[in-house]
């Protein structure tokens, strides 16, 4: 045994002496990416290291657990790669510490359209009319439902409005099809923030200096919410929920609001017997319109302002956000392509489920680009959320309650605007 | 540092530092998610701290009594999770309290209870947690448990012998007051450990279910290195620094109460 | 009845025993698994079929090779440092007579109850402005000197009769040759004992080097055991492979050593 590792520990002392060498005179551009994307993308980097004879590319794949961390540690220590992949929500934080290039002279010079790229999902990478990121993967949250349920209800299309899904939640409920219709998990934020924003709140005011959680329009959607919490439409209590998919599958709840991720995760987890009876849908509209707006997510591909290597490591980031490697990048990790052209390879298009978040994607917006965005929503907005389900807050008290903590984070922002402005 | 506000800011560019006095602290005393980190560690340590020090105690009792034979590698076997990486040891227990796969609710079945989802259910997250604390840690305990009994003299229960004291006379009338100074140091050492609880959680649940498992230093850490409020993080620590503090005060005032 | 008291106290010490023992057991059989194996129901105690596929996977995919060395170098590293200073400071403690050394002393021992996550951010900026994260010596110089280590070897130190000292003076000795050539040695098992301590505490430290640690290729190998559980869910048997090299050297260090080990638990508990 152990002479079996003295040997082995020998050949990969040799193997990697040797690979050192062969690749002195290439340039090495190093890439961080994040969590099963960051492990698969290594899938790709042969092809481009072919592409591109010159350049060799290192991947380091960090785990979502710890990927902030270690990119703002990553930061104040200046060991920032390269390229590295963000979450679409976390481009205005290193925008902020002036660690990402610009990319939209890269962009005019080599002719890469941003109409090509989904629209809601392409304005999360720019801020100030500066482009800082190209889209790589997008996420965005609608509706997964029980098809079988509603045709039982007597419902033969999903629900398009406010009105429509609470008649829908309302009349499965009195037929006793399910027990708690709609799920709305009360340790997410983004279900809420989608229904203030489809209810026309702009979430904060004032350049983003201020919440505006307890305005009118966030009011009223959180008002709308808690009906479904009150009359028993949703589970109040996350830990009845231990298993969504098996409570999803026993139609404990029977609609959910949530994104790609679970496409395959329903198909790993839900019975055989199950899988021909759900479907996913837009999400339902406000004000008439169909499909209703949800959330820009997904992660994009960054410069690091310090990089020396910005020629190579531009030509990659391209490189991921072509057409054919997005199809390929789909085939590895099932990541929904950012770019839109990805779309009409048969892989997606016959994929049933897909159809619904191509529409989504028509229709989303991002969330308001700053800093503290994730500190407001994350703990703050859940926990009051939960307050709210439990009846331990009426809907104003929860909404002041919101706004309170946005306004006490945002602070510094506010006194940072001060100073610049005198 | 924990009177600025040296955040994300502040680290892209120094001029953005603020000197906010008393505001962090304040901050902190309304701060419902802090709360629950405290509630948390305290009853990690509350329910822990005992527990682990009563099985240290009686392994090593059970492994002072003259009727064992091959101590040395009973005590070695108790001993080596202290050894252990903590990282390792999540690794495992992660599977240990799987709710389908694991074992613990595999024996649960056989006895006709229904499984638990131990690390995903907040009602079960931080006794799991404990239940993993106490098993890696308690052969420490005993060592130190076993060198004070073998401190206690021999003749106290041989006299006690001869006035005809059961065994369980001896062991409250012998045994505990003469162990009260190694079961100080003890618990003292115990609950400065358990207060400063962090890897279990980074690793076994981030703090999750809704937050059940989230202590102080989790809290500290989230803080200070997910969202680099670098001032906000310094003035957690100085709280759990000063509940360290009180928590020892109180031990000791306890010690002397009873003597 | 003495035979039936017997009896109970075996069986309870058995008992406890396989308790202690069953993670590990069971972590070590998992490890031999195939893929998936683990994952049933009833769970199953031992490999149907013996494999070395997962070990094999993370010496040769999985870099695991770099992560154990620099385990390696940064635990040795500290240990050979702190031994050093802490022999040296113990020694000073011990024998030296200077302006306060007392009040130094005694404060030092208090400040052992402030939390170590305290200190850790003004450590971390400190590292940062000297251009030292993402070194090994980002872990190795926070590691070095030890209060417990200075105490421990004060303690040790001062049971050294101060006539050795001054016989080798009048012969003599300088103040570093008396530390090398009569101090050190007579510290042996002392310096052992701490060296065990700080080898092992290196070696299964996790946030510290999770945070300093910035590029994949000098992780240590918790931090690379906890990234390959952030990624690999599903792949338990590997995980457990994983464990299982990870916690070997130290495993390893401590059934070789243990009687210093367990001398310096004793030690520190009595005199404290």
């Amino acid at each position: 045994m152990k002479r079996f590792f003295i040997l082995l520990l020998t050949a990969l002392a040799l193997f990697s002496a040797g690979c050192g060498k062969q690749n002195s005179d290439k340039e090495l551009i190093t890439f961080w990416a994040i969590g099963a994307e960051g492990e698969k993308v290594s899938g790709l980097i042969p092809q481009f290291e072919k592409e591109n004879p010159g350049i060799k590319v290192k991947v380091q794949q960090i785990p979502w657990t710890a990927a902030h961390e270690k990119l703002i540690t990553a930061y104040a220590s200046e060991t920032l790669p390269d390229i590295f992949q963000l979450g679409n929500t976390w481009i205005p934080e290193f925008q902020a510490l002036n660690s990402l290039e610009p990319l939209d002279k890269y962009l005019m010079r080599d002719s890469v359209a941003p109409e090509s790229f989904f629209p809601g999902i392409w304005d999360s990478n720019v801020i100030d009319s500066v482009l800082y990121a190209l889209p790589w993967y997008v996420d965005t949250r609608l509706l997964f439902y029980r098809k079988d349920i509603f045709e039982k209800a007597g419902f033969n299309r999903p629900p398009e409005s406010w009105d429509e899904l609470y008649t829908y939640a309302e009349t499965i409920k009195k037929k006793n099809l399910s027990k708690y219709p709609l799920f709305l998990p009360t340790n997410e934020w983004n279900p809420y923030i989608i229904f203030g924003i489809q209810n026309g709140s702009t979430i904060l005011k004032n350049n983003n200096s201020y919440g505006d959680f307890n305005g009118p329009r966030f009011r009223e959607a959180m008002r709308y919410v808690s009906k479904y919490f009150y009359n028993g439409l949703s589970p109040i209590d996350m830990t009845a929920v231990t298993n969504a998919y098996q409570a999803f599958e026993e139609g404990y709840f029977m609609m959910w609001i949530t994104g790609p991720w679970n496409i395959q995760e329903m198909r790993t987890r839900l019975s055989p017997a199950m899988q021909d009876k759900w479907m996913t849908a837009p999400l339902p509209g406000r004000h008439g319109e169909y499909p209703g707006v949800s959330l820009a997510g997904g992660s994009s591909l960054v410069l690091g302002k310090t990089s020396s290597k910005k020629e190579s490591a531009w030509k990659f980031i391209k490189y991921l956000t072509r057409a054919d490697v997005q199809v390929e990048f789909f085939r590895l990790v099932t990541s929904l392509p950012s770019v839109m052209k990805a779309w009409e390879s048969p892989e997606l298009r016959d994929n049933k489920y897909l159809a619904a978040f191509y529409m989504q994607l028509q229709h989303t917006t991002p969330t308001p680009k700053i800093p503290e965005w994730e500190q407001i929503v994350f703990a703050k907005i859940q926990q009051s959320v939960e307050l709210l389900a439990a009846k331990k807050l009426t809907v104003d008290e929860t909404v002041t309650k919101i706004n309170n903590e946005a306004n006490s984070i945002l602070e510094k922002r506010r006194w940072m605007l001060s100073q610049k402005v005198n | 540092m924990s009177f600025t506000d040296f955040d994300i800011y502040a680290l892209g560019n120094l001029s953005y530092l603020r000197f906010v006095g008393l505001r962090n602290y304040l901050r902190l005393l309304e701060d419902p998610l802090f709360w629950t980190s405290v509630k948390n560690t305290f009853y990690f340590v509350l329910a822990g701290g005992p527990l682990s020090v009563a099985v240290s105690l009686s392994a090593a009792l059970l492994l002072n009594t003259k009727l064992i034979k091959f101590k040395g590698l009973f005590r070695v076997t108790y001993f080596l999770p202290v050894v252990t990486t903590l990282v390792a040891v999540a690794v495992i227990w992660r599977f240990i309290y799987h709710p389908r796969f694991g074992i613990i609710n595999y024996v649960l079945g056989l006895i006709g209870l229904t499984p638990i989802d131990w690390l995903g259910d907040p009602a079960f997250s931080m006794p799991a947690l404990i239940l993993m604390a106490v098993w890696k840690n308690f052969g420490y305990n005993m060592i130190i448990f076993i060198a004070g009994l073998q401190n206690i003299p021999e003749d106290l229960y041989e006299a006690a012998d001869i006035e005809g004291a059961s065994a369980w006379q001896q062991f409250w009338s012998i045994t505990i007051p003469q162990l009260a100074p190694t079961t100080l140091f003890i618990s003292v050492i115990t609950m400065i450990g358990y207060f400063q609880l962090f890897a279990e959680p980074y690793v076994m649940t981030q703090g999750g279910p809704l937050s059940s498992t989230l202590s102080v230093v989790l809290y500290m850490y989230q803080e200070g290195f997910r969202w680099w409020n670098i001032g906000y993080s310094t003035s957690i620590a100085f709280m759990l620094f000063l509940l360290i503090l009180i928590g020892t005060v109180i031990q000791f005032r306890l010690q002397k109460d009873t003597e | 009845m003495k035979n039936v008291k017997k009896i109970i106290l075996y069986t309870v010490v058995v008992l406890l025993a396989v308790i202690t023992f069953l993670p590990f057991l069971w972590m070590i059989s998992a490890s031999f698994m195939h893929p998936g194996e683990s994952s049933a129901y009833p769970p199953r105690l031992f490999p149907s079929d013996f494999t070395l596929m997962h070990y094999k996977d993370l010496f040769t995919r999985l870099n695991l090779t770099t992560y154990l060395l620099n385990s390696l170098v940064i635990s040795l590293g500290v240990t050979f440092f702190s031994l050093f200073l802490n022999s040296m400071a113990g020694y000073a403690f011990a024998k030296y007579r200077f302006a306060g050394k007392k009040k130094i002393f005694s404060l030092l021992l208090s400040s052992m109850i402030i939390p170590g996550q305290v200190t850790m951010l003004p450590v971390f900026l400190l590292l940062k402005s000297l251009g030292l994260i993402n070194t090994y010596w980002a872990i190795i110089i926070p590691g070095m000197a030890s209060i417990f280590g200075i105490f421990l070897i004060r303690q040790f130190a001062m049971g050294i009769p101060d006539s050795l000292i001054e016989a080798a003076k009048i012969d003599g000795a300088g103040d570093t040759e008396v530390y090398l050539r009569i101090i050190l040695p007579l510290c042996r098992p002392i310096l052992l004992t701490l060296g065990i301590f700080t080898f092992m505490g290196t070696w299964n430290d996790f946030l510290w080097p999770l945070i300093v640690m910035t590029d994949s290729s000098k992780y240590t190998m918790p931090v690379a055991l906890a990234n390959l559980m952030g990624e690999h869910v599903q792949d338990t048997e590997l995980m457990m492979a994983g464990s299982v090299l990870t916690i070997l050297p130290v495993v390893l260090v401590f059934l070789a050593l243990q009687k210093y080990y367990i001398k310096g638990i004793m030690m520190g508990s009595v005199k404290g």
